[in-house]
This record gives C-alpha cells, sequence and structure tokens, in this order.
C-alpha cells in the first residue's frame, strides 16, 4: 500500500519538475520574444523615415516640421554628450563614495551614509528636473556660468566649449543633474562589489605593504572589476535615456553648438516633449527612428563594456 | 604564568602584550621571545589568540579600529607597537602568508613584483632576477617558469599558497609569519609547504601558527602553547612534545582536551 503511495507521489513529483522546467524556460524565451517584438516595431514603425532619409537622417543637423526635413544629429549628440559628462563626473565621485564606505569611513557613519545614498536613487527624476530647473540652474547661470565664460572660456583650443550665454540652461546643465541622477546607482553597486572582496586578500595587500590607495587600485579594482563595470553601465544607461530630468534643463533646441553652455537636445527627450505634436506620418516615423537609434546606442556601449572586459581579462593572463 | 626560558638571540621580544578586541581581552600579558632564524610554532585551540598573537607582529590589527594593543614588542630594538612605526616599512620587515591562498588578480609575474615595486625601483633585468629568486625560494619556479604571464588564480592551491610564500618573501623580509599556511591544502602540497619552511629558516625568522600539532612537532624549534588567551607554555619543541611542565599543556598535546 506504501509502495503504492510513494510511486503515485513520485509521478507527481516528475511531473512538478517538468512544469517547472517548462515555466522558466518560457520565462526566459519571453524575454526575447519580447525583445524582437520591440525592435521589429520600432524598424516598422521608423520605415517611413528610413526610406525618405535614409543613411543621411543620422548627420542631418535640421530638425524641420514644417519642411518635413528631419535629421538626428542634434539629438543623437545631445544624448551622448549629456551622458559623457555625467560618467565623467559621476565615475570618480562614486568611486570615492564606495572606497570610503568599505574601507575608511568609522563603522557608526557607514549604514546612515549607505542608506543616504540609497535614498538618493530613488528620488523619482522629475524631481531632479524641476529642482533642476527651479533651484540649480538659476543658481548655476548666475554664480558658475560666469566663472566658467571668464576662466575656462578664454583657453585656446577648449575655450570653445566652454563659452556661451549664462542662462542656466544648456548641455552641461543636464549633464550635471544627470551625474547627480546616476552617482547613487554607481556608488551603490560599487560599495557592494567592494564589499565581497575577501578580508584577507586586502589584507595580504596590506601585509606586504601597501597603502590603502595601492590596495584599491592594484587589488580591490582589478577583482571586482566585471561589478564596477557593471555599475557603470547601469549608471550610463540611465543617462542616456533619462527623459524627464533632462527635458527640464537641456532647452530642447534642435541647434548644434560647439558650446556646453547653449542649449540642445537628448533623444529622449525629444520623443517625450514632441510626441503629442507629430502629425503626419513623416515626423512621428523620424521620431521613432530617434527611439531606435537611441536602443541602438545602448546596445553598442554594452557591447564596447563586454569587448573592454574581455581585453582586461586577457590582459590579465586568464585568455590565453 | 609565562615561560622564564631565555633565548640566546632574540628577533623579536614580546613584553606585557594585552589585546582588546572592543571591550574583550584577547590576549593577556603575553611575554615571550622569538629566536632569530628559526621557527617558533604557536598551537593551542580555536580561539586562544594565537592567529590574534601573530597579526600584531606586523600591526595587521591596525586595520580595525576597534583592535588595540598594550605592551611592547620589540623587533631590532625597535617598539613596533609605538604609534610612530612607519607601518609601510614595517611589513617589509614583516611578511605575511595567510590560511587561504590570496592570490592577487594578476599575472604570477606581477604578483611577485607588486611588493617588491612597493619599496624598490629595479630595472626590468634586476626584476626578472628577483621574481626568479623568489619562486625559487618557494620552490615553485620550475612548475610555473614558462607561465609567468598567466594569471596566478589558475595555479592549484597548493601552488597558490607556494605563490603567496614567494610573494611575502620576495621583499626580503626578516619575519615571515604563517597563519595556519596549510589548512586549506592537501596533505602532498603541506609536506611540500612544510620542506619549504625548513628551507626557509636559513634566511628568515619564522613565526608559525599551526592547528596540527604534528606540524609544529615537525618543523618548529621553539613551541608556544597558548589557551584563552594566556601563554600557558613557551619552549623549545622537544620539551614541549616530550617533558611539558604543565598539565595543562600535557593533556593537549597528549590529545585528552582540544
Amino acid at each position: 500500500m506504501s509502495g503504492f503511495l510513494q510511486e503515485a507521489r513520485l509521478k507527481r513529483q516528475v511531473w512538478l519538475d517538468m512544469l517547472f522546467r517548462g515555466m522558466t524556460r518560457a520565462s526566459a524565451f519571453g524575454v526575447l520574444v519580447l525583445l524582437a517584438a520591440i525592435i521589429g516595431s520600432l524598424v516598422i514603425g521608423s520605415m517611413p523615415a528610413i526610406q525618405a532619409f535614409g543613411f543621411n537622417f543620422l548627420i542631418n543637423d535640421s530638425w524641420n516640421p514644417v519642411t518635413e526635413n528631419f535629421g538626428a544629429l542634434v539629438p543623437i549628440v545631445g544624448t551622448l554628450v549629456t551622458s559623457g559628462i555625467a560618467l565623467l563626473i559621476a565615475i570618480p565621485v562614486s568611486f570615492g563614495i564606495a572606497i570610503f564606505l568599505t574601507e575608511l569611513s568609522p563603522q557608526a557613519l557607514r549604514r546612515p551614509l549607505g542608506i543616504a545614498i540609497e535614498l538618493l536613487a530613488g528620488i523619482p527624476s522629475i524631481i531632479y528636473g524641476m529642482w533642476g530647473l527651479f533651484v540649480f540652474a538659476p543658481l548655476f547661470a548666475e554664480h558658475i556660468e560666469p566663472w566658467i565664460n571668464d576662466h575656462l572660456g578664454t583657453i585656446p583650443m577648449i575655450g570653445a566649449f566652454f563659452s556661451g550665454p549664462p542662462m542656466g540652461i544648456s548641455i552641461l546643465t543636464a549633464g550635471i543633474i544627470l551625474a547627480i541622477m546616476v552617482i547613487p546607482f554607481i556608488a551603490s553597486v560599487m560599495r557592494d562589489v567592494f564589499e565581497v572582496v575577501p578580508a584577507m586578500l586586502k589584507e595580504s595587500a596590506y601585509g606586504v605593504g601597501a597603502t590603502t590607495w595601492e590596495v584599491v587600485t592594484k587589488v580591490v579594482l582589478p577583482y571586482t572589476r566585471i561589478g564596477v563595470v557593471g555599475g557603470i553601465m547601469l549608471g550610463l544607461g540611465r543617462a542616456l535615456g533619462e527623459t524627464m530630468a533632462v527635458t527640464f534643463v537641456i532647452g530642447n533646441a534642435h541647434k548644434l553648438s560647439m558650446s556646453l553652455l547653449e542649449p540642445g537636445n537628448s533623444i529622449a527627450s525629444a520623443l517625450a516633449n514632441e510626441f503629442t505634436e507629430a502629425d503626419g506620418e513623416l515626423y512621428t516615423a523620424s521620431l521613432i527612428e530617434l527611439g531606435l537609434i537611441l536602443f541602438f546606442i545602448t546596445f553598442v556601449v554594452l557591447s564596447i563594456a563586454r569587448y573592454m572586459l574581455y581585453q582586461l581579462s586577457k590582459q590579465e593572463g586568464k585568455a590565453s | 604564568m609565562n615561560s622564564t626560558m631565555n633565548i640566546v638571540n632574540p628577533k623579536v621580544t614580546v613584553r606585557n602584550l594585552n589585546f582588546y578586541y572592543g571591550n574583550f581581552l584577547a590576549l593577556k600579558d603575553i611575554n615571550m621571545e622569538i629566536a632569530e632564524k628559526m621557527v617558533t610554532a604557536f598551537i593551542g585551540p580555536s580561539g586562544c589568540g594565537k592567529s590574534t598573537l601573530l597579526r600584531t607582529f606586523n600591526r595587521m590589527y591596525q586595520l580595525y579600529p576597534q583592535q588595540k594593543a598594550t605592551g611592547q614588542i620589540i623587533l631590532d630594538g625597535d617598539n613596533i607597537l609605538d604609534p610612530k612605526q612607519d607601518l609601510n616599512r614595517l611589513r617589509a620587515k614583516v611578511g605575511m602568508v595567510f590560511q587561504k591562498p590570496t592570490p592577487f588578480p594578476m599575472s604570477i609575474y606581477d604578483n611577485i613584483a607588486f611588493g617588491v615595486k612597493l619599496y624598490e625601483s629595479l630595472s626590468g633585468s634586476e626584476m626578472d632576477e628577483r621574481v626568479e629568486w623568489a619562486l625559487k625560494k618557494a620552490a615553485l619556479w620550475g612548475e610555473v617558469k614558462d607561465k609567468l604571464k598567466q594569471s596566478g588564480t589558475g595555479l592549484s592551491g597548493g601552488q597558490q599558497q607556494r605563490l603567496c610564500i614567494a610573494r611575502a618573501i620576495a621583499v626580503k623580509p626578516e619575519v615571515l609569519l604563517l597563519d595556519e599556511p596549510t589548512s586549506a591544502l592537501d596533505p602532498i602540497s603541506t609536506a611540500h609547504i612544510e620542506k619549504l619552511i625548513d628551507e626557509l629558516k636559513v634566511d628568515f625568522t619564522i613565526a608559525i601558527v599551526t592547528h596540527n600539532m604534528q606540524q609544529a612537532a615537525r618543523v618548529s624549534d621553539y613551541t608556544a602553547y597558548m589557551y584563552l588567551g594566556d601563554l600557558v607554555e613557551f619552549s623549545d619543541t622537544s620539551t614541549i612534545f616530550t617533558n611539558p611542565s604543565k598539565k595543562e599543556t600535557e593533556d593537549y598535546i597528549t590529545g585528552r582536551f582540544g
């Protein structure tokens, strides 16, 4: 009798196991289907624009709904430059935060600081945008931009990047706001991966007489580089796609300018601002093609990150 | 309580050493000497303070703010517990190898060169020589000489531990601290390391913490038995193992306790 019961139970377990396996597989493949569907609909949606402008779309800097002459150069440049500025500021600051929290901070400060950073990550982007527009931009225009104009703007070669009207609304402002937004992401990922470095490994580096700086740069960073690059990519992903906060402070001007103090536009910001007023098939298709380009940029950035990691591990001797 | 044994040629002298983890007193008034170019073993049950004592010799505890030591540890006439002591110079003089192999995430060559670069600026060929010298001393050269550019983390556990020993001796320290260096290794690798310890004591003063009493008996010249933060007995190894003066030591050695 009990043998029979056991067999029934066994059968049920086998069946449950198969069900479980099927469900996990369906979830995994579901992601692929979703991805293909999104790419597919973006491509189909942007077909009229692709046919009308071809490759020229990427290098044309005009965006004129009246004459229906659309080009993506301004928002592409704006997206890349604002994200670049954001990373340029955010990476060293986040690195400092993470090192301080894991290596140097007194125990009593670690938790409050860690929580503060996580709270910063949780603030909705619209609030960053409002703060940027109403608080940061005026301050920036009044106190910092004149200084930048006077000091950096006069340097030959790079001066052109830093001269312009001190309006507060600019590519540089957007980049700085983005930096503030991505710092908590990058810093908390860096802190988490620095924390998993075995104490004994750090002690052995200290044990041969290394300073904190040497331990961090020569041992902790190489040991955690996948996580660190992952954290930076997470931040970059957010910076590339950030819409609301950027829309508030970037100026939304379809105008290409050398100066970082001039207003500009980013892909996400252009999409958010213009979809409601996009009449006509070509206008809509051009906006969808912008979305496709943003998708593509993100994909390329991720691939470059992967490639960098591969090169690093080859240098270290793992891949040989 | 402590042994009054006199060592002819002490490299390290410990005087009235107390050690605290926060408020917990982990080492109680330790007095002892470590003989130059000899092997001194520390044995005792887990939690007796033997690793803690070892970690005072290079002030590794300094990394953790709640830990502090009082008393004196005199190395070549200098009190290393003096707050003015330069930690980096101390650690160049006192190398350490840990329970588990801890190769740095870099090539075998760079693992050795890492510490050397912190103190000396050697030319390329001088550095090559130093790396070869250290790897030969650690009996690893033959196994890795063709793959110096490969990652140190790709070696076997026993090889990794010898790499760590090579790394420690590459900076030419005077004292070598071994904190249970074979506890994560198989018997063959353990035998390798023990043989190595025997060869290394020609050049270095060695202090080894071990859980394995046979190992202490095999490799050491002096043995210290510790229990609950006390140094119960300290003598030359043959005396400790054949004719201990304290009953607690005898109980531990014979396996009646611990």
